[in-house]
């Protein structure tokens, strides 16, 4: 996306952002002389049974696979991750990228057949935002989108009305900001952002989603759900790009154990697994057996560990730069995971759109030197023989963390005296222990939300609800602050790689490696890419003779 | 009869009951995390408005009370996991499908466990004997999360016979593998109880002097000694069928069958405070109706303790 704003120069009142096809679409692309399965039916996994498949209450990738199927918003995404017009087939920024205005396309219609206009995006994001909705996203289009009013109208300081967007005609809608952001649209993709019809909705209430009530207006309509055992979709006739649709019908299986997931996948009663659902330790025998149906590709999400700042020893920096250094971070991805994860040593992946990578000078050290430099620093920081480090390490209990961390504990004893302690609990538990800061050092995950460095690196602001060591460091709060207005893709860049920059002196995490997005798919589905956010779309699929 | 019933409804389901959604509903508050406690950290207004949506913004007291008042009129509130159904939507379809796996199983528990255990009962310490005891106790000690994957990977990944998985309305090739896993246990446990008491009514004086008098062993053990022998395994069933039902949690995650088990697990995982409660209600009323039924079936069994 950033491609798109590059090519115009800023200084310019006015100016006009067209996006340029460039053979990405979202649709099948099946290649001329492919001979296709004659049933088009995908069953796919999605990991849990979504909360709800209302895009107002999406909670997280569950719901947001679904609602990304089932309606199409401004602006979508190709199968590797491009953004793409979706029910908006252009869009232009005014006002130094302060407004902007969108062209809905004359054909999108919903699944009743009437038209989506303007007024229906108008009526979705105000929903969205008002408390009422109680949406957990609501948040989203103050905060990331910064959205006229978004974040006053979620504190209850301003009723919805208010909200900065605004219908200008049936087929044009206007989104003012608070403050210019040149990544408004990739903002766009969020599976919270989609349009709904108000008649429905007003219609039914909180039953307006049942498989008799729902009108959508994505590729696909819903034909059946079935709690905790399937959501069948089938295709949208009235969707505008039908004609280049593949996939007849989509059946969604909301399985949460990976093993049995996965023997569902082996007894051919599966096309794709969920995203992660390779079972772990199946891995070794699936490269052996299946090597081709083994699917990784790198994901925008970085797994840390968070240092308490309020604490001692933590709020020395010598101790916290010392641990970060002692771990091999290519043990860990290479012979504990070993399914595609990147090690990491800033927040922000190398894959995140426009983004290029720092390296940081202690990254070019040797792993024996960067050993002798954290033994060398942890003494000055005073702990020795008599005097060891002691501190609890918290995760959440699962086989994986709990290999990582012991991995790491052993890594960090060869600095000297270290002793930690593991500490697990259950998911919720170890989320409210995490929130009440009740911690020392706690294993952390960030997945980006829209494909922007500004969707992880934000995570050390210290207005980020998420940081969760309570880093603070008004240095970087501005440079952070300044990024997200900075219209100019190569100042911005440059502005991230100081936030990152600012990062490696100060430790507030140690990043031990970047996510892969990892499933088994089935050698006769095509039509997939490289969606950094690890979305696979049905739409763009299509199934090949076997 | 009546009086029986309508003293068990008032002066033992209600106050059982009662206690059980009080004991319940403060503990499922005091467990650490909330349903709306997630990964990404939302903002306090955007939390208070999600509480306040699901009254968890009022004080405890108040919501105690409007959930009494609430599930008196048989309403057991919105799911706070689930957002698109309430609570009473998501059970009365998981019932059916419970039931019907549980029902089933069941009563192959019952047919199968009651003959073996009375087969080793009568050929006591012979290779009859030790074989079904031994596979018994295979069964009793072998964890269903076990055997579920390793059925699948037969059944399902090798032969390719029967599905992985699954559950299509109930559909007889859908049922086979999570019906053998779900009673594998209870055919253990019933054999066993089964083989144990025959062979002690069988050494009593009554069964001696029927023997005695020439009488074919067929006979004895349909006339005389099946139903002195049943007791136990009948005071085992209530819970037994309860257990069956509900319990289903492995079975139902492995095999992807939209029933009570996987509620309940979400429900707990994910403190669907309401869920949770309305489960727990659930499974604490069937206990005392199956409670109830085994002891009006005692009395059909031995007249000695007939309900007067």
């Amino acid at each position: 996306m950033f491609g798109m704003v590059r090519l115009y120069p800023f200084c310019f009142g006015t100016l006009v952002a067209l996006f340029g096809f460039t053979g990405a679409s979202q649709a099948a692309d099946v290649p001329p002389g492919t001979k296709l399965h004659p049933v088009q039916n995908l069953v796919i996994g999605n990991g849990a049974e979504p909360s709800t498949l209302d895009p107002a209450k999406v909670q997280g990738r569950p719901e947001s696979n679904l609602t990304v199927e089932l309606f199409e918003g401004l602006v979508s995404q190709d199968a590797n991750g491009k953004v793409v017009p979706g029910v908006a087939e252009k869009w232009e920024s005014k006002e130094g990228g302060k407004v902007w205005i969108f062209t809905l396309r004359k054909n999108a219609k919903w699944s009743d057949g009437s038209p989506v206009t303007a007024q229906d995006f108008e009526y979705a994001f105000k929903r969205n935002v008002d408390p009422k909705t109680a949406s957990d996203y609501s948040w989203y289009l103050g905060k990331a989108s910064n959205v006229q009013n978004g974040i006053a109208i979620v504190e209850g300081k301003k009723p919805p009305s208010e909200l900065g967007v605004k219908a200008l005609n049936d087929t044009t809608l206007q989104i003012t900001l608070e403050k210019p952001v040149a990544y408004l649209v990739s903002t766009l993709i969020h599976g919270s952002l989609m349009p709904v019809p108000k008649k429905v909705v007003e219609k039914f209430g909180d039953k307006w989603t049942d498989p008799a009530n729902i009108v959508s207006n994505g590729p696909y309509k819903l034909s059946e759900r079935i709690v905790n055992e399937r959501i069948v979709m089938v295709r949208n006739p009235y969707y505008w790009n039908n004609a280049k649709t593949v996939i007849e019908q989509v059946t969604v299986l909301p399985i949460n154990n990976q093993s049995a997931e996965y023997q569902r996948y082996r007894a051919n009663a599966m096309d794709v697994t969920t995203d992660g659902g390779v079972p772990s330790e199946q891995v070794a025998q699936i490269r052996k057996e299946v090597p081709n149906e083994l699917t990784l590709w790198p994901q925008l999400g970085t797994y840390y560990y968070t240092y308490n700042i309020k604490v001692k020893p933590f709020d020395d920096v010598r101790v916290r730069r010392a641990l970060s250094l002692a771990i091999n971070r290519d043990v860990i991805t290479k012979q504990i995971l070993s399914t595609g994860e990147v090690s990491a040593y800033s927040m922000t992946p190398a894959i995140a759109d426009g983004y290029q990578a720092v390296r940081h000078d202690w990254e070019a050290l040797s792993q024996a030197q960067r050993e002798g430099e954290a033994k060398k620093l942890l003494t000055e920081a005073g702990y020795g023989p008599g005097k060891p480090l002691k501190f609890q390490l918290l995760y959440n209990t699962n086989e994986q963390h709990k290999k990582i961390a012991l991995a790491v504990v052993s890594m960090w004893k060869r600095i000297g005296p270290v002793e930690v302690e593991l500490v697990n609990q259950e998911w919720k538990t170890f989320l409210d222990t995490r929130n009440r800061g009740d911690f020392e050092v706690t294993r952390g995950a960030w997945i980006a939300d829209y494909n922007e460095a500004s969707s992880m690196i934000d995570l050390y602001h210290s207005k980020h609800g998420s940081n969760d060591g309570k880093y603070s460091n008004p240095a970087y709060d501005e440079v952070i602050d300044k990024a997200k207005v900075t219209l100019d893709p190569a100042e911005r860049l440059k502005l991230y790689q100081d936030a990152e920059r600012i990062l490696a002196q100060d430790f507030p995490a140690l990043f031990l490696y970047h996510y892969s997005n990892r499933r088994m798919i089935k050698p006769w589905v095509k039509g997939y890419g490289r969606n950094p956010q690890g979305r696979i779309q049905a739409r763009d699929l299509y199934i090949v003779a076997h | 009869m009546l009086k029986f019933i309508l003293r068990r409804i008032f002066l033992e389901a209600i106050p059982t009951l009662l206690v059980l959604v009080t004991v319940t509903f403060f503990l499922i508050r005091l467990a650490p995390g909330g349903p709306f406690s997630s990964e990404m950290n939302v903002p306090p207004e955007v939390k208070a408005a999600i509480e306040a949506k699901y009254q968890l913004d009022q004080p405890m007291s108040v919501q105690y009370l409007n959930y009494l008042t609430d599930l008196a009129r048989g309403d057991l509130g919105p799911s706070f996991k689930y957002k698109d159904f309430t609570v009473n939507e998501l059970v009365n379809k998981a019932i059916p499908v419970s039931f019907k796996l549980g029902i089933v199983a069941f009563l192959i528990a019952l047919v199968v466990g009651v003959s073996a255990g009375v087969a080793a009962a009568l050929r006591q310490n012979t290779w009859i004997d030790y074989s079904v005891m031994g596979v018994a106790m295979i069964g009793v000690v072998l964890p269903n999360f076990v055997l579920a994957p390793m059925l699948a990977l037969i059944f399902a990944v090798w032969f390719k016979i029967l599905p992985a998985g699954g559950w299509e309305g109930g559909q007889i090739q859908f049922m086979v593998l999570p019906v053998a896993v779900l009673c594998k246990h209870y055919i253990s446990v019933i054999a066993r109880i089964t083989r144990g008491s025959m062979i002690e009514v069988l050494g009593s004086p009554f069964i001696r002097t029927a023997r005695a008098k020439g009488l074919p062993m067929h006979y004895i053990l349909r006339r005389h000694a099946l139903k002195p022998a049943m007791l136990p395994v009948v005071s085992y069933l209530g819970p037994a069928f309860v257990g069956v039902i509900t319990g289903s949690v492995v079975v139902e995650t492995f095999f992807g069958i939209p029933g009570i088990g996987q509620l309940f697990i979400n429900g707990a995982l994910n403190r669907d405070y309401s869920m949770v409660l309305g489960l727990t209600i659930l499974i604490g009323a069937l206990m005392i109706t199956f409670n109830a039924v085994v002891d009006i079936l005692y009395g059909y069994i031995d007249p000695r303790i007939r309900i007067k």
